[in-house]
């Protein structure tokens, strides 16, 4: 079981048991990561939740009746574009290309903020039919795991504001392409569980 | 909901004088008593001037020494209070047969039990574990600090926020009277109306989220922060279980999140997650708490295994026995403990055949642990065994644990466990774990590592005190509940028709008073070695003459642990330095590069206790302003770029020759 | 079990030495709980085989290799051993799979939705031997007690005739409960819009204790009741006892009934509604208030999954429950 590279036997200059100048790994996207995988852990369980409840209806309206597909579908191509303008924003970024970083950071955020809008509407509209979380099991669940998504984003808005002064403030960093590197993770998480929530949740349900 | 949304309810919500429980005599002395103590710290403190010294090198550190000390005292203040729980819960049913009530009532009592369970779990067991991880794995890695000591010291103020949020509960309003688990129907709106709930559920909240941080922060410390030439393969045991317990963390701490704010969502917003109409369905949340809460167990246990592993091989003197056996069972139990839940409730009526699978994969969980069993046996065997203390609580763990593991394998057995199950004997059988396994290996890390904290050893003669009342007083206090269990005695009963049953009680009584005397002779053993401190010095670092790299640096260690990085050949590392004759360098100190201080965890933990305060009391006033204060403390510190700094070469110097005189002048 | 009535048998065993003085557990009056008791035991003696050495080898070797004995071996390098590791993992494994081979064979076996097939392990189930249906419903706190084929019921008291397969239909008004006879056979849980099923058969006639084994409120510690297995003609006595002293059971009397209170007093049904279980289970009993099989009916799911019945486990044993008329 000794696998040592080191000789039982002999002594051993003690240099060979030490380094003087050690810098270990820079761990941010790994944690970052992991975060995300919990975070990722916290949606399969409002899915699970979902999936168990998606048809206690108790005597209100099933997903067919409720749910707006051309709206959701318009909502889901903002997300999708958020992605792919978020990518471009990192692309400028690898340029260290200041301006260009912020404007399609911007573009993003606007694009996000138009999903929470169209969400919001969604949401208030339903509430006006009388259709709020209280109704039934399946609404319940619908609105958690829709909400935990949207406020998820709304996060995501907020962060990128924050972002955009500090690069503004501080220009593209080390520190700060490695938040924009997280956000960027986050912001493309967040589409991952968007197509996951629109399939399972609103073509499934409409397709039933 | 509210109805009236005048100025008065807006701010204190649901509270009122009614709240405060002064018409109960016990809270009463128990909040002078406490008033009273609280009031002496201050004093003391004051008095020293040492507050200026605790906020610069304590609250604000950043340090995980310090950091993994503070998590230990936290722990060990919570365990007091569970332990009074757990005490006056003994006494009430030792006395309350034949018509006596005893001196608690079912509001009060039932109010115990839940706090006993949650307190022992997340305010004792948690910290205690995350504790000695925080002190213990950066220096067996080799490393100056983990991987994000900010959110390290954030992680410790919101364990202590949710901690607080509990003892809070003492003095105003209520904690739940649901069980340590809050099932509903009985801890939905109507089953619960109070804020004891919602205590509950905001304290662990709060602490979850602290807990999940410290998970990564750890996960990422292990994969990234390893010594050079330290593979995985070489990494010192305890180590391995932290690593496994902090994916553990990672991987079940966001379904408590969701079944817990799930939970809040249908006693705050009227949802029907679980409610017994309009399609909610309580076995959802029975299902997804355990799915946390098993692995849970595995977070507290595989820890304690860890520990067992470094001090048998040190106090054996001898290699740890089947290293690879010991990491692939680690490995093993943390993937099964995810495939076990449903044995919590076998009785709920799945099938046989679910039923059967679940009792067959909880079985499985039982051969790696066997496997541990035999390791450590056999790295005895052979060895030249130095019965200090650390290793006299393994050896009364090694016994104690497998008549535990015995009982939880007939547990898992489901037609047995349809006559086991919420008997007195599943209170036995998981108190014999937990206190055999967890607190007995808790024991064990603080005794073994204490000299390395503080650079004195724990006096050997209160020490011995400690561990022989607890170990005599956990079988007289659980032996009892075995055969209650048997007898068909259930859990959480407040009081008892059949007289002659209340032997066995008063015997479990005895068992607890014995096992205050453990606690309170663990206390003198702190206070009489503070006190020895000089006669108890050790000037080595290595005062157990250790395997692994924490006994490489002084006692207590310098703030960066090490002056220059290790190189790691084996994994018994340090005895490996030490074979070759290995010395310390002396000279060519550069400057090492740290992060700094700061207030920042403190204060947005404080900022979520007084968020989660106002949800239970539905103060909404404070919520949206401390909400919106979370949000902007967190943007603020993230404007702070300026987060280390170099300690110099010369103070580097300084301290490391002050440790090479000191270790000329008692070699 | 695989060793009848081994416990008479193992008079060393400590368990049943205390299964005199009380241990009801291991010596119950039921062929269900008496079955459960033998895997109880069976159980234990199997781990005791690596149980026993291991402690015994946690002694000797810390005894052995204790610091001040010089003469005991001394390898400080021995690390490993193939061997060893072989039985480390195997002996553990092989009782495993013995563990495992009985645990799925008897928690089918006693699976407490299967039909009894004995009625003691002397008397095989004749085939026209109907079980006696009982439907119980925890109340904060008492149960309730409904003989649909006799038509009575009764609250904290439950009487069956001894040698009857019995089976139980059990739901709960607002709380989760268990219920449990220890003499009788294993517990289950009984949960409001739900229905579990327990099929047990009591062989000795006696009085016997039953209670709630699943904390549910204020109340609980005096969720109690007497089982008494009597003989057929007692029973028979019991029920129309049960007739001539009890009130009507209807959904006024029930609603009223099921209002919180502690240590009820045993009480007698004459009639009972003849939905009333039902409109327990689906969660209906108030006037106006729609079932939840109606409910089901009416939503355009397949109402499988919503209507509470159970999530895991065998469809036709749980699919049934809201359709129970």
């Amino acid at each position: 079981m000794t696998t040592n590279a080191t000789d039982a036997t002999q002594n051993l200059p003690s240099s060979h048991f030490y380094v003087r100048e050690h810098h270990p790994e820079q761990g941010t996207l790994l944690g970052f990561w992991l975060y995300l995988m919990s975070d990722c852990l916290l949606f399969a369980a409002l899915f699970a939740t979902y999936a168990l409840l998606s048809h206690s209806y108790a005597g209100g309206p099933s997903g067919a009746d409720i749910f707006d597909l051309p709206l959701v579908a318009l909502n889901t191509g903002f997300l999708l574009v958020s992605s792919i303008t978020f990518g471009f924003a990192m692309l400028q970024m690898q340029l260290k290309r200041v301006n260009g970083t912020l404007l399609w950071l911007g573009i993003t955020g606007l694009l996000g903020a138009a999903f929470i809008g169209l969400e919001l509407y969604e949401f208030s509209h339903l509430l006006g039919e009388g259709f709020g979380p209280q109704r039934s099991a399946f609404l319940t669940a619908f609105f958690a795991l829709v909400g935990t998504h949207g406020l998820h984003v709304s996060f995501g808005i907020i962060w990128i504001i924050v972002i955009m002064v500090q690069v503004k403030r501080f220009g593209l960093t080390t520190d700060n392409s490695r938040r924009l590197m997280c956000l960027s993770m986050f912001w493309h998480f967040l589409d991952v569980v968007w197509i996951g929530v629109f399939t399972f949740v609103y073509l499934m349900g409409v397709l039933q | 909901m509210q109805d009236k949304t005048d100025l008065t309810s807006l701010i204190f919500g649901r509270l009122s004088l009614e709240s405060i429980p002064y018409h109960e005599p016990i809270l009463v002395v128990t909040f002078i008593i406490a008033a009273l103590a609280g009031a002496a710290v201050f004093g003391f403190i004051t008095y020293k001037g040492f507050w200026g010294a605790l906020w610069r090198d304590w609250i604000t550190s950043i340090d995980h020494k310090k950091i993994g000390i503070m998590y230990i005292i936290m722990a060990f203040i919570m365990l007091l209070r569970g332990f009074s729980d757990a005490l006056m819960m003994r006494a009430q049913q030792a006395m309350a047969f034949g018509g006596s009530e005893g001196f608690l009532p079912p509001e009060h009592y039932d109010q115990l039990f839940t706090v006993h369970g949650v307190i022992m779990i997340f305010f004792v067991a948690m910290p205690m574990i995350v504790g000695i991880m925080n002190f213990v794995v950066p220096l067996q890695l080799g490393t100056r600090d983990v991987a994000f000591p900010f959110l390290n010291n954030f992680s410790f103020w919101m364990t202590a926020a949710g901690a607080g949020l509990v003892m809070v509960s003492l003095f105003v309003g209520e904690f739940g009277k649901t069980g340590w688990l809050a099932f509903p129907p009985l801890s939905g709106i109507e089953g619960s109306p109070g804020v004891g709930v919602d205590y509950y559920i905001w304290s662990l909240q709060i602490a979850g989220v602290g807990t999940l941080l410290s998970g990564v922060n750890f996960m990422v410390t292990i994969i990234k922060n390893r010594a050079p030439g330290m593979t995985l393969m070489r990494m010192p045991i305890f180590t391995w279980t932290a690593l496994c317990t902090n994916i553990l963390i990672v991987v079940s701490f966001p379904v408590l999140t969701v079944v817990l704010a799930m939970l809040s969502m249908d006693r705050m917003l009227g949802t029907h997650f679980f409610t017994n109409d309009m399609g909610g369905n309580m076995m959802m949340y029975v299902n997804l708490i355990w799915i946390w809460g098993h692995p849970e167990v595995y977070i507290l246990i595989l820890p304690a295994f860890g520990v067992f592993s470094e001090v048998v091989a040190t106090f054996s003197g001898k290699r740890l026995f089947g290293y690879s056996s010991m990491v692939y069972a680690t490995i093993v139990i943390t993937v099964l403990s995810y495939l076990v839940w449903l044995h919590h409730f076998f009785t709920m009526g799945a099938g046989a055949s679910v039923n059967a699978f679940f009792g067959i994969t909880t079985m499985i969980i039982s051969i790696p642990t066997g496997a541990k069993l035999f390791n450590w046996l056999f790295t005895m065997y052979r060895g030249r065994i130095r019965f200090e203390l650390p290793m006299m609580w393994t050896v009364s763990f090694m016994v104690t644990f497998t008549l535990g593991g015995m009982t939880g394998v007939l547990l898992a057995v489901p037609p047995a466990d349809f006559v086991l199950h919420n008997s007195l004997f599943l209170i036995a059988h998981f108190h014999n774990v937990i206190i055999g396994g967890v607190l007995f290996g808790m024991f064990a890390a603080i005794n073994y590592w204490f000299p390395k904290a503080f650079g004195y050893k724990l006096d050997d003669y209160w020490g011995k005190w400690s561990f022989w009342l607890w170990t005599v007083g956990f079988y007289a206090a659980f032996m009892p509940l075995y055969v209650l269990g048997l007898m068909g005695v259930t859990r959480r009963m407040n009081h008892f028709d059949d007289g002659s049953l209340q032997i066995w009680f008063v015997i479990a009584a005895i068992g607890a008073l014995l096992i205050l005397g453990g606690i309170i002779a663990s206390i003198i053993q702190f206070v009489v070695s503070y006190r020895r401190r000089d006669e108890l010095r050790d000037h080595t670092g290595d005062v157990w003459n250790g395997r692994t790299l924490e006994w490489s640096t002084s006692s207590p260690p310098p703030q960066y642990n090490f002056a220059f990085t290790p190189v790691v050949y084996d994994n018994d590392s340090w005895t490996d330095m030490k074979k070759h004759g290995y010395e310390r360098p002396r000279e060519g100190f550069v400057p090492i590069h740290m992060p700094k201080n700061t207030a920042a965890g403190f204060v947005l933990a404080m900022i979520a206790a007084a968020c989660g305060f106002g949800l239970i009391w539905h103060m909404w006033l404070l919520v949206g302003a401390s909400f919106i204060g979370l949000i902007g403390g967190i943007i603020i510190h993230t404007f702070n770029y300026n987060r280390d700094y170099h300690i110099p070469a010369e103070d580097v110097t300084r301290i490391e020759n002050e440790r090479s005189q000191q270790l000329d002048r008692y070699a | 079990m695989l060793f009848p009535r081994l416990r008479y048998g193992l008079a060393l065993f400590p368990l049943t030495l205390l299964g005199g003085c009380g241990m009801v557990v291991m010596d119950p009056s039921g062929d269900i709980a008496s079955q459960q008791a033998d895997l109880i035991i069976v159980s234990t003696l199997l781990m005791l085989i690596v149980i026993v050495p291991v402690i015994f080898l946690t002694f000797f070797f810390a005894w052995r290799y204790r610091k001040n004995n010089k003469a005991a071996t001394y390898h400080p390098e021995w690390d490993h051993s193939t061997k060893l590791e072989l039985v480390i993992w195997g002996v553990p494994l092989l009782i495993i799979i013995a563990l495992g081979l009985i645990t799925w064979i008897s928690t089918h076996k006693l699976d407490p939705y299967r039909p009894l097939d004995r009625i003691d392990i002397n008397q095989p189930l004749a085939a026209d031997h109907k079980p006696l249906t009982v439907q119980v419903v925890s109340l904060d706190w008492k149960w309730l007690f409904i003989y649909p084929e006799q038509g009575v019921a009764s609250v904290n008291e439950l009487v069956t005739p001894i040698d009857t397969p019995i089976r139980f239909h059990i739901t709960s008004a607002d709380m989760m409960n268990s219920f449990y006879i220890p003499a009788l056979a294993g517990q289950i849980y009984s949960m409001p819009g739900m229905q579990t099923t327990l099929n047990a058969v009591i062989n000795d006639p006696g009085e016997y204790q039953g209670f709630s084994a699943n904390y549910s409120g204020a109340g609980f510690s005096d969720m109690r009741f007497k089982y008494h297995g009597v003989s057929a003609d007692k029973f028979d006595a019991w029920v129309q006892k049960a007739k001539q002293q009890g009130g009507t059971l209807n959904r006024p009397e029930y609603l009223e009934l099921a209002q919180p209170s502690e240590s009820t007093p045993v009480t007698y049904y004459n009639s009972v509604a003849p939905d009333l279980y039902h409109a327990i289970l689906n969660r209906c009993v108030v006037e106006g208030k729609m079932c939840m099989d109606q409910m089901m009916m009416m939503g355009k799911g397949d109402g499988e999954m919503a209507d509470g019945t159970m999530k895991h486990g065998e469809k036709q044993k749980h699919g049934d429950a809201p359709a129970e008329k």
